[in-house]
């Protein structure tokens, strides 16, 4: 019986993968088996974030991969970033979300949206881990309805002054630069707020039973005056943070795969080490049956994540493929997750195993960045051309 | 400084390795090749002096096509320069340590850093013998090392022991386990690696001196016998270790 992390391959995509593709993977698996496994379940188990990982993520280069050198990005493909993202969430989805964030949804929206000197002033040093960033767009009263948000900026002189309140923000509280979406002349704009700026807030939310060992926050802003130059001048309209997300959901497509390979390959170690009536639990045809459902969803997520990475590469990936992939993706994985525990028993409820930390933290990632019934409402909306939630 | 660092590609120490058919060399499918653990301890000081004491770090691979990983995975560490060393295979270690010390002629290197053996062959001599044909001094199985720019101070360890050298440069070191802790890859240097033209130099033809005549696996471990339980059994196991075991 092998000791080591055996990643189902079933289709043997790993064939489909360029050289620096599989060193990639290859050097965020090693990371995460050596840096991450031994010790994230001590940090679930008190909600806290390794905040010390930061500095190394940065230098393994995990922030803002696919951007140019010139802004700290390496410039990676589409493929290899996913990879990347597949590996983090092996580890746990709360690392993988900080990657998310700090890569999809702040760097890409200042790379994209931002000015040349915002691009200068805040890229290098996000992808150094000098910088922590945060992106607010949801608020207490909108949620799946983003267009509803009450956050509003109003002009002041040169600047803007803020109010609103943005809620279930990652990296919130650790963050030193905050991407905020608020009207402007009753337009979505993006700013970019900084950590300390008068007015400005983020108190942990605490007391979760998901990504513990992830921040989550509430941003607060009560007159906060912002200079002119905080303002993204290229996002005008709510398709600007959409975009943003799409980017996530992207890595979430694909990151969600790596818990639920981690899921697999412990619940298949485990059965058929584990021995009740005299032999194996694996030797049992239900359990057979589940690893069997297991693998297969795996194979078919991978085969997914794959395609879109070449259609996202070619710039052809809607963001209606995006949803498909988001959504079964994290519906296949928590499944996973679910059938992986039941394998394990009891022992599949504390953190000496990985399964029942991954199924909790799947179940945030399961309504996060558009819940599973919206994407569905958006697929159905492509195909049908009837939008169901306006 | 001219930092010059020689790597291998060998199986990974977790890969369960099979006799090849022939007899006469382990069986290459199904194992994944890795940089030899000890090198990169030997690549990793390569970087740390290029980032103390400026200059560029060169890493040499002798070898088949295969060899092209471990290149690239030091260039992705974070190696400037890569040399393959192109022979047919078939060498032995003399004919090794005599193409590494032909490439590396000429080339001004203030050091030259090896792992302290590879953990294939295990010999051990690769290095050393290098270091020989180009007429420089070595260190091996180094645990600890400083270097004031022109002279360099290095420790080494053995059972109930250490000791301690002074050595002008160049010099070429080996390294053992402790020297440093390897520094993870990066995307960057992932990219790098790609993107790097690697040098190639072809070794010159040599007859290997030692002949490989066949490889058995180890004996099959016997398994053990339990004589009893607790202090009672403590008499038959001793009369047991000196009459059948012969071990008192």
């Amino acid at each position: 019986m092998e000791t080591t992390y055996q990643a189902l391959d079933y289709y043997l995509i790993d064939e489909l993968l360029t050289d620096e593709e599989r060193m990639v993977r290859d050097l965020v698996r090693e990371w995460v088996e050596c840096e991450v496994l031994p010790v994230i379940g001590r940090f679930a188990d008190e909600g806290t974030f390794p905040m010390q990982m930061i500095p190394e993520m940065a230098r393994l280069g995990l922030f803002g991969p696919t951007l140019p050198e010139e802004y700290g990005g390496a410039n990676v493909s589409e493929i290899a970033y996913g990879l990347m993202m597949q590996e983090l969430e092996r580890g746990d989805s709360g690392l993988r979300s900080f990657a998310s964030v700090q890569s999809g949804l702040v760097m890409y929206p200042i790379f994209r949206y931002g000015s040349a000197e915002q691009r200068r002033k805040y890229l290098p040093k996000l992808a150094a881990g000098e910088l922590i960033g945060c992106f607010g767009l949801t608020e207490p009263n909108s949620g799946s309805d983003p267009g509803s948000m009450q956050t509003k900026a109003v002009r002041d002189g040169d600047g803007y002054i803020l109010n609103g309140a943005k809620m279930w923000i990652t990296n919130g509280t650790i963050a030193d630069v905050a991407v905020v979406w608020a009207k402007l002349d009753d337009v979505v704009r993006g700013f970019l707020v900084e950590k300390g700026t008068p007015g400005f807030s983020a108190p942990e939310t605490k007391m979760k039973w998901s990504l513990r060992a992830s921040v989550t926050s509430e941003l607060v802003f009560e007159d906060v005056h912002l200079p002119s130059d905080a303002l993204l001048p290229k996002a005008k309209g709510l398709s600007a943070p959409l975009s943003c997300l799409s980017q996530a959901r992207y890595g979430i497509a694909w990151g969600v795969v790596g818990a639920a390979m981690a899921c697999f390959d412990e619940a298949r170690r485990y059965a058929n080490k584990r021995v009740q009536f005299d032999k194996p639990i694996a030797s049992f045809q239900i359990v057979q049956e589940k690893l069997a459902i297991m693998a297969t969803e795996i194979t078919k997520s991978q085969l997914l994540n794959f395609r879109l990475a070449q259609l996202k590469q070619t710039g052809k990936a809607t963001h209606q493929m995006i949803s498909l992939a988001k959504r079964n993706g994290c519906y296949q994985a928590l499944k996973i997750a679910r059938m992986a525990r039941d394998i394990l028993g009891a022992a599949g409820i504390t953190y000496e195993f990985q399964s029942g930390r991954h199924l909790v933290n799947l179940e945030s990632v399961y309504t996060y960045e558009g819940t599973h019934d919206i994407h569905t409402l958006v697929i159905g909306s492509s195909l049908t051309g009837i939008e169901a939630f306006r | 400084m001219n930092i010059a660092v020689l790597v291998k590609l060998a199986p990974d120490t977790e890969a369960a390795l099979k006799i090849d058919a022939d007899r006469l060399k382990i069986a290459t499918v199904d194992i994944n090749y890795v940089l030899n653990p000890y090198d990169e301890y030997a690549v990793e000081e390569g970087l740390r002096w290029k980032e103390k004491f400026g200059g560029t770090t060169t890493v040499f691979s002798l070898g088949r096509e295969e060899a092209v990983k471990a290149l690239r995975n030091a260039l992705a560490m974070g190696a400037d320069e890569a040399v393959h060393i192109v022979s047919p295979g078939g060498l032995d270690m003399l004919g090794k340590a005599k193409a590494l010390a032909a490439a590396l002629q000429g080339r001004g290197f203030d050091v030259i850093f090896a792992g302290k053996q590879s953990v294939d062959d295990d010999c051990g001599a690769v290095g050393p013998m290098t270091a020989y044909y180009l007429s420089i001094p070595h260190i091996s199985t180094v645990v600890k090392l400083d270097c004031d720019g022109s002279r360099i101070t290095a420790w080494r360890e053995f059972e109930g022991g250490a000791e301690k050298f002074e050595c002008p440069l160049p010099v070429l070191i080996t390294a053992q386990k402790g020297l440093n802790e390897p520094r993870y890859a990066s995307l960057k240097g992932i990219m790098f690696s790609k993107k790097k033209e690697i040098a190639v130099v072809e070794a010159a033809p040599a007859q290997a001196k030692i002949e490989i005549l066949k490889l058995n696996y180890p004996p099959v471990r016997q398994a053990g016998k339990i004589v009893g339980q607790g202090v009672e059994a403590v008499p038959k196991l001793l009369q047991l270790l000196r009459e059948e075991a012969k071990v008192l």
